[in-house]
């Protein structure tokens, strides 16, 4: 977005999980199951912005924001934080590097320890790290941090289970802001929760953004929250990065046919069946077994041989946005005019 | 009147728990037409799926219906015996659950499912066992095709683990559909799954629905499937019917603040840059509710009159809401 | 904003939800066979602890007049020896009384050691995969694939008889069972959020295992434990009968039912009220730990 040097760069990661190879599969000279769940991303994420990361189950976009954070070690590929390489770091040094990076879950009951107090909970990064110097500086940090994502001090002592999960997700945001990290990873948020309730913890994500001068990476499957908050907007399919580029252009003139399908199936409450709604076919591939060629071609209306033969290659289509397709030139779209 | 396929009244679920008796559902109405989709959407608490278990005669202790009404085409369905009300339910009344998986049957392959289905509720297969197996095979072929799972044949000797979420959702509709119910209840059938195959589904189920004639109830929490898909649309909010109406009407222009809250925390692209406004507070516990509206301690035009029982009102064209200010001399 | 605070602050509607431990001992209270199989054991406890204050004699107490006396309400028996007297006149009643000692120290000491060795081996092949892995549970396999009692004779064999050489040839074996659970456990828990929320705070790898998956892992490995208990009591009660065990004249219900065995016609008290001692408090720990093992189980609440 600006001159400046960005925040975060990831480039060409891979991460595969292999299922690992069983005497009986070497005796039997079977090769081993190798999943390649994100293969070979490349982003950027300028200090002070909201990268959104959209895509459906499976397609990686989980797994990438945990290698980054190397929550998941990843296979190859390098991660830049504020200029050092955190792929590279040793353990003492990663330890510290975590301070400033955090993450915030999607499943408000499996993301905190039912057998620890709000105030353990909140108060462990601080005590990890050294952040305060005695155990009452501990509970004032963490009372003031609870305090300011919306619940009372009063609630220290309780355990995750006495909470609703609205209010369990904002102890999770809770414990990944106590140690004043730079950068968070938003995987999910809010999809495990109410609308109403969903507006209110996007509502403190936006508003806590700007009081701290947070850097997100908000991983999620609904366009409209991502549209609703991003700056810049990945796509993912299958383990790749289909598109990326500033919201506005992303969502209002998708060039890659897959952006331009995911756009045309979500449901609107604005201007309901007045849409030519582009019905792909099929479902999502196997990661195990990808297509070759363009990943994207078992389901894409535009597919022809080249697609089924050769990936594509990252192409920019305009200021800032690129889009990995082979017919990008041709100009063809899955969505109607009034829609663009 | 005469075009009510379903008609609810004053439906009234409990559940006995140990901190007390949890009310899910309160003095419930609803009206099902022929031939319509009516979209139930409210959060998780407000009673929309606990309604049509009820109404499906599948509420298990310790729930119990305490009070009301359930005309299925003039039949009350409470009067039933157990055994009537099997033979309505997968014939006349078909649900599809949210969790595909767990509700199919992992030990059966899906063309063994459907037959079952076939075999319990459809009087008109042949009597000879050859033909009733070859028209069973047939059908149950037809039916997947129709949800649109390509080589039908072969994929009913399939089990279910062997198909994907979305394959799953439809062969759970597949079935559902076997026996050709005049009403179809869909609990959430797209939620666990991807857009681009929730469009799938919902399209299927909307197109099936104009081949079939049959109605359909289309639970959701998204008010955006409301939106796409139904005729009508009833908003239940903490076990109450809060809104009915026409969906385009009431999305354009809700009279009940709940309905109006639900619509403003949509976050949407454009709004982009805009402050959403949340609905402060969260849903209240069901247990021992003070008699006043439900709504009182997160709605922003409360006043003093909101802390009585607040009884359903005409809002005209079709429309009710539960919210004293549809009725303008009601507010002093 | 006051009505969020409010509500807020008033929290959830239901402040008193119980925690899952609770609720599970609140299951627990509530099947009487198990409760009653919990008290026998407790009864059994304090009988060991208190043997010097119930028993009537001194165990070791020979009095060759008193040669295989019969219990109280047979010809020739009298209460001062309510279950008669062994073939040295040593007065059976206090023998099994003092017996309990040897049997719930070794059967508690065994779980006890195999438990804590099997807890950190499972946690450390379930946290740490790789090799640490591949090596705990490759050599899981061999341990499993002796036989256990004829194992612990080699050992004992071995080692010579002794309390500390028979505790050391059962958890030789025993702590395999709790490290295969714990294992299993651990590889379910390490995925779960909040311990990859630790993770992604720093914590370490140790603070992770000890801290965060093992309180939430613990219900299962006490359930197990306790069922194992039985057993080990049964097998220090068999090397005892094969005079492998503990050795006289400290008193041993194994060692008890192996002595009777020469006058099982003329006198069976000797060797059956050792046997229907042992019989009792294993059965009595059985009924006990199924019940918790209900108790714990999620799938029993409704």
């Amino acid at each position: 977005m600006t001159g400046s040097a960005p925040l975060l760069e990831v480039d060409k990661l891979v991460k595969e999980y292999r299922g690992g190879r069983r005497l009986a599969d070497r005796l039997t000279g079977r090769p081993e199951t190798v999943v390649r769940a994100v293969t070979g991303v490349s982003l950027s994420i300028a200090r002070g912005e909201i990268v959104g990361l959209i895509g459906e189950s499976g397609c990686g976009k989980s797994t990438l924001g945990r290698s980054i954070l190397r929550l998941h070690e990843p296979t190859s590929g390098r991660v830049t934080f504020d200029g050092t390489d955190v792929t590279a770091l040793a353990a003492p040094a990663m330890k510290a590097m975590r301070r400033r990076m955090q993450i915030i879950f999607q499943d408000p009951y499996a993301s905190l320890n039912p057998r620890r107090t709000v105030g353990e909970i909140v108060g462990l990064p601080l005590r990890l790290h050294g952040l305060a110097r005695s155990p009452a500086e501990v509970r004032d940090l963490v009372a003031a941090m609870i305090e300011k994502v919306g619940l009372k001090s009063a609630h220290l002592d309780r355990y995750p289970h006495q909470f609703s999960g609205g209010q369990r997700q904002r102890i999770g945001i809770a414990r990944a802001l106590v140690s004043h990290p730079e950068f968070i990873v938003c995987d999910e948020p809010v999809s495990a929760l109410d609308v109403s309730i969903q507006a209110q913890i996007i509502q403190l994500l936006t508003d806590l953004k700007s009081e701290m001068g947070l850097t997100y990476l908000f991983i999620s499957h609904d366009i409209s929250v991502i549209g609703y908050l991003s700056d810049r907007v990945a796509v993912m399919y299958l383990g790749e990065l289909v598109e990326f580029g500033p919201v506005e252009d992303v969502l209002a003139r998708p060039r890659h046919p897959y952006t331009q399908s995911l756009m045309s199936a979500v449901p609107e409450v604005d201007r309901p069946g007045h849409r030519h709604r582009v019905r792909l076919e099929g479902d999502l591939p196997s990661p195990l077994a990808p297509p070759p060629g363009c990943r994207f071609h078992t389901r894409c209306p535009f597919a022809t041989d080249i697609c089924r033969r050769e990936a594509p290659r990252t192409e920019t289509v305009g200021p800032g946005h690129t889009a990995a397709c082979h017919r990008l030139s041709e100009n063809l779209s899955l969505l109607d005019e009034e829609q663009a | 009147m005469t075009d009510a396929l379903l008609e609810v009244n004053g439906l009234r679920t409990v559940f006995d728990t140990r901190a007390g008796t949890v009310c899910a559902v309160d003095g419930v109405d609803a009206t099902v037409r022929r031939g319509e989709c009516l979209g139930v959407v409210g959060e998780s608490g407000s009673g929309k799926s606990v309604t049509f278990a009820s109404v499906m005669g599948l509420v298990r202790p310790p729930g119990r219906i305490e009070a009301g009404r359930i005309l299925f085409e003039g039949r009350d369905l409470r009067a039933l015996s157990p055994r009537q009300m099997r033979a309505i339910r997968g014939r006349d009344i078909a649900m599809t659950m949210q969790d595909a998986l767990t509700a199919l049957n992992p030990a059966l392959t899906v063309g063994e499912q459907m037959a079952e289905m076939m075999e319990a509720h459809d009087e008109s297969l042949p009597a000879s066992r050859g033909a009733r197996r070859r028209a069973i095979a047939e059908r149950s072929a037809e039916m997947l095709g129709l949800v649109g799972i390509p080589s039908a044949g072969e994929r009913l000797r399939q089990y279910p683990h062997e198909f994907s979420g979305g394959m799953r959702q439809r062969i759970m509709i597949a079935i559902a559909l076997a026996s050709r119910p005049k009403l179809l209840i869909a609990d959430e059938p797209t939620t666990a799954l991807d857009v681009t195959i929730q469009a799938q589904v919902l399209e299927l189920i909307t197109d099936i629905r104009a081949e079939l004639g049959m109605s359909v109830v289309l639970i959701t929490h998204d008010l955006g499937v409301v939106a796409e898909h139904c005729d009508r649309v009833m908003v239940m909010y903490a076990g109450q019917v809060v809104e009915t109406g026409p969906t385009a009407d009431v999305i354009g222009a809700p009279r009940h603040p709940y309905t109006k809250g639900l619509l403003a925390s949509i976050p949407r692209l454009a709004l982009r840059g805009q402050r959403i406004r949340p609905i402060e507070g969260q849903v209240p516990e069901l247990i021992d509710l003070p008699p006043q509206c439900r709504f009182y301690s997160r709605c922003p035009e409360r006043g003093p009159e909101c802390l009585r029982p607040v009884e359903m009102h005409d809002a005209g064209e079709g429309r009710e809401a539960r919210c004293v200010r549809v009725v303008p001399e009601m507010v002093s | 904003m006051s009505a969020t605070e409010e509500i807020i602050a008033a929290g959830p509607a239901e402040p008193a939800r119980e925690t899952p431990f609770r609720r599970n001992m609140r299951a627990f209270a509530a099947n009487p066979l198990a409760l009653g199989s919990a008290v026998v054991v407790g009864l059994f406890i304090l009988m060991a602890i208190f043997a010097p204050l119930v028993a009537p004699h001194d165990p070791a107490d020979t009095d060759l007049l008193r040669r295989l006396q019969p219990p109280a309400w047979l010809p020739g028996g009298d209460w001062a020896h309510p279950l008669g007297c062994d073939a040295l006149g040593r007065d059976i009643l206090s023998r099994i009384i003092y017996g309990a000692r040897v049997s719930i120290f070794i059967g508690a000491a065994v779980v006890l050691v195999a438990t804590t060795i099997g807890i950190l081996a499972g946690l450390a092949a379930g946290y740490l995969r790789g090799w640490v892995d591949v090596a705990i549970s490759r050599f899981v396999d061999i341990l499993l694939g002796f036989p256990y009692l004829i194992f612990a004779i080699g050992l004992m064999a071995m080692m010579g008889p002794g309390l500390g050489n028979i505790i050391l040839a059962l958890v030789y074996k025993e702590w395999v069972i709790p490290c295969r659970v714990v294992r299993g456990e651990t590889l379910a828990a390490r995925e779960l959020e909040y311990v990859e929320a630790a993770r992604a705070i720093g914590a370490s790898r140790g603070y992770i295992m000890l801290r965060e998956i093992l309180p939430n892992i613990l219900s299962p490995v006490i359930v197990v434990s306790t069922i194992r208990m039985a057993h080990v009591i049964i097998l220090e009660a068999s090397l005892s009968f094969l005079g492998l065990g503990v050795q006289p004249p400290t008193a041993s219900w194994g060692a008890m039912v192996a002595d009777g065995r020469a006058f099982i016609l003329q006198a069976w008290w000797v060797s059956t009220f050792p046997g229907v001692a042992i019989l009792l408090l294993v059965l009595a720990i059985n009924v006990a730990s199924q019940g918790l093992r209900d108790a714990f189980d999620p799938r029993f609440h409704e």
